[in-house]
């Protein structure tokens, strides 16, 4: 053993984590917010012309995911998470993101330990009042002629329309660009409309879902891209591994002004009217760079 | 270590009307808190006399009054605000509308350890 894995392996935090050899970023959120807020849609001159897919994003939240019967529950380690919370109508969604950029494009890692739950509004199960939750990266490349706008996105899609489908999906394809406003400087696309959605080869998994919707269990994500060829490489969650080398992401040309960007977003939706609430309990963002 | 201060925008450019009610925000990690409430236009009927109070909730579901009551802002660009402590873990803003009354609201929290 290195004395780099040694000594990530002595730390109780970073232990439960595979890291690249570079830490990009560690987000544990005993410690706060760590740069993660919401997706606030783009907009010119009046807030209402925010597309309404975004315009229902609301602010992320420290959680101890009190719930009311049986008091705090806590996180993975510590008492906070980071909590992605829905407005309680079906198909809703919510997004929080941090916003970097990158110096090298290489290989890049993305781990983080998420469980999920509807509001325990009811005294049942509920286990497919929760529609979906996920993640993405919005990057570009670097500056450069015929650049390029990618946009990985992976979602588990727990459940629609009642149905518990348990099953991971990607995105290739996202809306039209419309542009916004009168001085051309500014374009949206909504690109976590619900279609579009592709089922990802042999995705199905059973995730751990505890008896009642005040109890959690955390579960494991590693996913693995390469800002070189901007293409996704692997996607593990606890003991299933996906070669993701034949998944598309979103492809658009590049924006003038995003060069370099790494952003990285999670997003819950929710498939009844009941909010879908999404908690992280840590990230770990690290690449493969000198 | 240096005290946590966040703000969170929990209503943007929501239409209040009838009984409104903001998004739960669970902040239990904060001693106190600023909310701000901010008309952004869009103003129908008479909002002014709207009775505005913060809420509180043990489990982000069942709501009581807190006890603070704000002014409601029914002008563009109007901003109400009230300072708290001792709220627990989830706060939220409600007010009931006047019949016929509606405007865009931004609700705004300062939260700090």
């Amino acid at each position: 053993m290195d004395t780099l894995t040694a000594l990530r392996l002595a730390n109780p935090k970073l232990s439960r984590f595979s890291p690249m050899s570079r830490i990009i970023a560690f987000d544990d959120f005993d410690d706060g917010f760590c740069g993660y807020t919401q997706l606030v849609g783009n907009y010119e001159h009046t807030l209402d012309s925010m597309l309404a897919g975004y315009a229902q994003h609301t602010h992320p939240q420290l959680s101890n995911l009190a719930n009311w019967d049986s008091g705090t529950h806590g996180a993975f380690d510590g008492n906070y998470a980071l909590k992605i919370q829905t407005r309680a109508k079906r198909g809703a969604q919510n997004v929080a993101l941090k916003r970097l950029t990158f110096r090298e494009p290489g290989p890049i890692r993305l781990e983080f330990y998420f469980t999920f739950k509807p509001e325990a509004n009811e005294l049942r199960l509920s286990e497919t009042d929760v529609r979906s939750i996920g993640f993405l990266y919005d990057l570009q490349t670097g500056f450069e002629k015929g650049g390029t706008r990618v946009m990985p996105h992976v979602r588990f899609l727990n459940a629609l329309d009642g149905e518990h489908l348990q099953k991971w999906q990607t995105k290739s394809r996202t809306t039209e660009l419309k542009p916004l406003g009168t001085e051309g400087k500014t374009v949206t696309h909504y690109h976590l409309s619900p279609t579009d959605w592709e089922d990802l080869k042999n995705g199905e998994q059973k995730l751990c879902y505890n008896e009642i919707p005040t109890k959690v269990n955390w579960h494991y994500v590693r996913y693995d891209f390469d800002l070189r060829t901007m293409r996704a490489i692997s996607l593990q969650c606890n003991d299933r591994q996906w070669d993701m080398s034949g998944v598309d992401p979103i492809v658009m040309p590049a924006m003038r002004n995003l060069w370099c960007m790494l952003n990285i977003c999670f997003f819950a939706e929710a498939d009844t009217d009941k909010r879908a609430l999404f908690y992280l309990d840590s990230v770990c963002l690290s690449g493969e760079f000198a | 270590m240096m005290r946590q201060c966040v703000t969170a925008v929990v209503s943007r450019n929501e239409v209040w009307s009838g009984k409104a009610a903001s998004e739960p925000y669970e902040c239990g990690w904060a001693g106190e808190a600023i909310v701000w409430l901010r008309c952004l236009g869009a103003v129908k009927g008479k909002p002014g006399t709207a009775k505005a109070r913060v809420q509180i909730s043990p489990d982000g579901m069942r709501w009581v009054d807190e006890g603070t009551k704000l002014k409601f802002p029914a002008k563009e660009g109007a901003i109400a605000h009230a300072r708290l402590t001792n709220f627990g873990n989830f706060l939220r803003v409600v007010a009931d509308m006047p019949k016929g009354a509606s405007a865009k609201m931004l609700l705004t929290l300062t939260l700090k350890e």
